[in-house]
């Protein structure tokens, strides 16, 4: 495809009628969380929308955030998005490595310069330079060096937006986000762990349709697909209003599918698109496979405490507070994990149903 | 090889959730006031189904109170789309499908046809050059 062609050009060349283009747009606009109004409006911008060059940049990351964009199955509306970018720079995906791979993005950089989009996952290690490089270069210079020329960056996943599993306690690498870095280019964080494939690219469809960012929260994310709590769009969210709870994964509550706040669910907290958009093309999301949220698109979930605490239990420092407790002489911390322990070997005697509140304090008293 | 008598996932009774979202019977009053502005106004509505949280098996209990009509087509453009008239004239399901089969869109239109129906004019103008192209010249 032609660093000059539309990309209503580009779809047509690939052979994809006039309805097909508008299937397009009505599935592109569901994806950019925008109203079926607004689809002719798409249609006509998409049309004309000339084809962005992508620079992506992996640093310390699991590449899961590539793999959820890629792993869909085509072709897919995403994937569609994905194939009208120009895509110079992906070391992951690019057939080029070494001076040739970066000969590539320099290249990229000089010919798009204040026109490129840069897409950055994973989080950039400060401590020792050593600690993550692609050809010799390590990743903070390369993000700086980057960064210079981009119209726009999209910090993808949790750990480019906010430092994520590579920064949770004790951080050995001194991991930090890209907005911690960069502090003169709009940042555009694409938060998850992974984040949902369609946000991803509804974002570059939001900027190929309008030529701007969108309207962001104020951790830097898109108010269309996190401008609401998993909580308040999650189908489960009436049985929290009944105060109806499951209590342990397997109990009377577990099985009629009620909610999950008390088991740890984060989806209060969470600010995603999950409960709507779903996942694996829209099957279902983790609360709708009777697994708690675990909040993953906010910053520091790693070390927000226990994945099956509730969230107005204590998260973090119930074994402080033994200790503490324990250190001032004081027995009812001792006593307290005495109390869970005997309880846990009575429920193994009894088959009796231990709930994750038992597990938890019994854990971490022993 | 032999292969463990298992039971096929399919197979496996999912439980529908007993208190649902309630969004099924608003839902309904929408498409209600939507067909009153198409007879009044001619005004075409959109509806998109994944944009709105359902519990499972709502989504369903909607389609099947809307129910099928007397129209029923499936396109080929970029992967099928099953556009159904519903029993109420006037109000379409139009589902989205990828070459895989899986899901892209889900939309309920109160209109008097969907857009996606219609021949669109740049086809139509295609189609015309190919057509002319395939003629022998003297008809040209």
């Amino acid at each position: 495809m032609s660093k000059d062609e539309t990309l209503g050009e580009a779809l047509r060349r690939q052979g994809i009628t006039r309805r097909g283009f508008l299937k397009f747009c009505a599935a592109t606009a569901s994806m950019m969380a925008l109203p079926p109004s607004m689809v002719p409006a798409i249609a006509a911008a998409l049309e004309k929308a000339m084809r962005p060059s992508v620079i992506w940049l992996s640093f310390q990351e699991c590449t899961g955030c590539t793999e959820s964009l890629t792993r869909s199955h085509s072709p897919t509306v995403e994937g569609l998005i994905f194939d009208t970018i120009s895509l110079d720079y992906h070391h992951t995906l690019q057939a080029a490595s070494g001076s040739a791979a970066e000969a590539a993005r320099e290249a990229a950089m000089e010919e798009n310069y204040g026109k490129y989009i840069l897409v950055v996952d994973g989080s950039i290690p400060t401590a020792n330079p050593g600690y993550s490089t692609i050809a010799g270069i390590s990743n903070k210079s390369m993000l700086l060096d980057t960064a210079k020329g981009a119209a726009a960056i999209v910090a993808v996943g949790t750990c480019a937006a906010y430092g994520g599993i590579p920064k949770a306690k004790p951080n050995p690498t001194g991991a930090v986000a890209v907005s911690d870095l960069i502090k003169d280019k709009p940042i555009i964080n694409v938060s998850g762990c992974p984040p949902i494939p369609v946000v991803i690219t509804g974002v570059l469809a939001h900027f190929l349709t309008f030529g701007t960012i969108p309207e962001l929260d104020a951790l830097g994310r898109p108010k269309a697909y996190y401008g609401q709590s998993i909580h308040d769009r999650c189908y489960r969210r009436p049985f929290y209003d009944k105060g109806l709870f499951a209590n342990t994964f397997d109990d009377e509550g577990a099985k009629k599918g009620w909610c999950l706040y008390k088991l740890g669910c984060k989806g209060p907290t969470t600010y995603n698109a999950c409960a709507t958009t779903k996942w694996n093309e829209g099957t279902s999301f983790p609360i709708e496979a009777g697994h708690p949220c675990l909040g993953c698109s906010e910053p520091d979930f790693w070390d927000g405490g226990g994945f099956y605490k509730a969230l107005s239990m204590p998260t973090e420092d119930i074994t402080r507070a033994a200790v503490y407790a324990v250190g001032a002489g004081a027995a009812a911390g001792v006593a307290l994990g005495a109390m869970n322990r005997a309880k846990k070997a009575r429920a193994v005697k009894t088959h009796e149903k231990v709930t994750i509140n038992d597990l938890e304090k019994g854990a971490d008293d022993d | 090889m032999h292969m463990p008598d298992v039971t096929p996932a399919m197979e496996l009774k999912v439980e529908t959730a007993d208190a649902l979202t309630c969004n099924v019977q608003p839902l309904l009053h929408e498409i209600r006031h939507a067909l009153a502005r198409l007879l009044d106004e001619g005004g075409h509505t959109v509806i998109d189904l994944r944009s709105l949280p359902l519990a499972p098996g709502e989504e369903q209990q909607l389609l099947d109170e809307l129910g099928n009509g007397e129209v029923y087509a499936r396109l080929h453009a970029l992967g099928p789309t099953e556009i159904i008239e519903s029993r109420y004239p006037g109000v379409w399901i139009v589902v989205h499908y990828n070459s895989s089969d899986e899901v892209i869109g889900k939309f309920i239109e109160v209109c008097d046809i969907p857009n996606l129906l219609r021949s669109q004019q740049a086809d139509i103008q295609q189609g015309l050059e190919q057509l002319q192209a395939q003629l022998p010249a003297a008809i040209n």
